[in-house]
């Protein structure tokens, strides 16, 4: 139960969260596991609803990699990017992830649309986790502004934005899944592979935890293949690590929201 | 039992300045201007413009007489004559293999300069050719010592002391060049059951100390046999520290990572690499290293 850095099977790498990194966004955090950087910003703007879920809002996914190296720039970061933005799709197509009745305006007529950007800064082994950590994080953060629909005399109803800049709405985040990647090596599985591990691997299985334990998507990659009895440890694994993982993250969210305006905003230049 | 620990990011301390030794150096950023005086010549790292030598990379300014260069800080390996290098087997050529040694171009290991297994000599043949790939195949890791450089500075290297050879078991850190010190001896055999070999290419190998020398072996067997744990944790160790070390850009050799490794110990091994206690580990390694030379 040893690795090459001295961690045992199911431990973390130590990870930094900093949320409201960017001044333009609803939303943003980034999040520094390890090597791996990733910043996601999260913009609310208006649009119609689905037209089979007209009294929900939704959320729009997009990831761009081409910050990472020099093949991942233009068309070659494309196919990394929509594999990300197609499983962040996947592990959020839960119906209870996040309340999305509550980012509806006017039924039919106006919803709320948040979308996700997520940049990946530096790629230095599990990114999913690192990513959906960031995703949450950033939702946390998210203020949305409130806003009234007046209707007219003859009927046009009107969108009043509300005066107050801190009069907004925040999502419940208690619903929302985190990823926890588990690589297989050899006979055993690991948790937070380094670069170096993940090459070593051969299948890993992606798991979409609630902080209740309860897992809302899988996704096994890599070209290996995966015995359904190790299927079964490594879901047993990631249950108690993905609680274990929510219980730090939103430890460390409410201690940020308590320092309030007095704390010390790091960002980049730190 | 999982262990997720997370923290917000805090602001990086500015460096004591009185911890910095030496004398003046003057460190210039790519852009500064070096000289206004004409009367020098340029050497590597500058260029003149407008009758400025202005510095082209990030680095230390080494004058010489006239002449003036820049000593990158971070820069790729470049060989010199009697070094030793860890290095990866990229390509198996014609007559040589190609090793990736984190320089400007791949080494060079020609087969007449290996040794070949037993420690036989004789000349290369044909057969010795086309069974190329028994000795060494792409991904193998060698220890090998430099033993002349071609004109466009691609480095030769070759393996002909029973010292060299392929690496078996045991853990690759991958550094910046300058960081590793110049010394008479590379291979060390550190008292507290790793041995060490600090190539001057940035690549350290950290192994577990062999029970007894083979000498009939001529380094191409490899040792496949499970690692005990209290060796693996001794490496884990090991590699945590040069990596503390690292992130403090303090220079490497067997001194300073032993030291870095007795202030480790009242420590857990994963806890290492928390910056909190990198700082304290290298803060003691660095007063004791001041201490033994005043």
């Amino acid at each position: 139960d040893l690795r090459v850095d001295g961690r045992g099977c199911e431990d973390y790498r130590c990870a930094e969260v900093e949320t409201d990194v960017v001044s333009n966004t609803s939303g943003s955090a980034r999040v520094k596991l390890g090597e791996t950087d990733i910043l996601v910003g999260i913009k609310a703007e208006m649009g119609t609803p689905k037209l089979e879920k007209p009294d929900e809002g939704y959320l729009e996914f997009f990831v761009d990699c081409s910050s990472n190296s020099p093949e991942l720039e233009g068309r070659g970061g494309e196919e990394l990017g929509t594999d990300i933005a197609n499983t962040l799709y996947r592990v959020f197509s839960c119906e209870n992830c996040v309340d999305l009745k509550s980012l509806c305006i006017n039924p039919k007529e106006h919803c709320w649309v948040l979308y996700v950007d997520v940049l990946l800064l530096e790629c230095g082994g599990n990114i999913f986790d690192a990513i959906s950590i960031a995703v949450k994080a950033a939702l946390f953060n998210t203020r949305i502004p409130k806003v009234r629909v007046l209707e007219d005399e003859e009927g046009t109803k009107e969108i009043e934005l509300s005066d107050d800049p801190y009069d907004c709405i925040r999502l419940s985040v208690d619903e929302v899944p985190c990823v926890v990647t588990l690589s297989k090596i050899g006979y055993r599985h690991v948790v937070d592979a380094t670069l170096q591990e993940e090459a070593c691997s051969l299948a890993s299985l992606l798991i979409s935890v609630t902080s209740k334990g309860a897992i809302t998507s899988m996704k096994k990659v890599g070209k290996g293949s995966l015995d359904p009895e190790s299927i079964f440890e490594m879901m047993e694994t990631g249950q108690r690590v993905g609680k274990s993982l929510h219980i730090a993250l939103q430890k460390i969210l409410d201690e940020e929201e308590s320092l309030g305006t007095s704390r010390p905003k790091v960002g980049f230049l730190g | 039992m999982a262990a997720v620990t997370m923290r917000l990011p805090a602001l990086l301390a500015p460096l004591d300045s009185s911890a910095l030794r030496g004398g003046e150096k003057h460190l210039v950023a790519p852009g500064d201007t070096i000289t206004t005086d004409t009367g020098y010549m340029r050497g590597h790292g500058t260029y003149v413009e407008n009758d400025k030598l202005i510095a082209s990379v990030a680095g230390v300014v080494e004058r010489v007489n006239k002449l003036v260069c820049v000593r990158a800080l971070k820069a790729r390996y470049n060989g010199e004559i009697g070094d030793i290098v860890v290095g990866r087997i990229t390509e198996v050529q014609q007559k040589r293999w190609k090793v990736e040694t984190n320089s400007r171009l791949d080494s060079v290991l020609l087969l007449s300069s290996i040794n070949l297994p037993g420690g036989e000599l004789r000349r290369k043949s044909a057969e010795d050719e086309l069974a190329m790939r028994d000795y060494l195949q792409e991904g193998d890791l060698i220890s090998a010592e430099v033993q002349s450089i071609f004109s466009d500075g691609a480095v030769s290297l070759h393996t002909r002391s029973l010292k060299y050879g392929k690496l078996a078991q045991g853990v690759l850190v991958q550094v910046s060049p300058s960081l590793v010190k110049r010394q008479k001896t590379h291979f060390h055999d550190l008292p507290c059951g790793a041995s060490v070999i600090l190539g001057n290419n940035g690549f350290i190998w950290i192994y577990p100390t062999p029970e007894q020398k083979d000498d009939e072996a001529g380094g191409y067997t490899a040792n496949l046999e499970p690692v005990p744990l209290s060796d693996r944790e001794v490496i884990s160790r090991l590699r945590n520290c040069i990596m503390a070390l690292v992130t403090h850009k303090m220079m490497l050799f067997d001194t300073s990572i032993l030291y870095c490794y007795e202030a480790s110990l009242p420590h857990q091994i994963k806890d290492i690499l928390k910056p909190e206690v990198t700082e304290e580990i290298v803060l003691e390694a660095r007063q004791r290293l001041l201490d033994s030379e005043g």
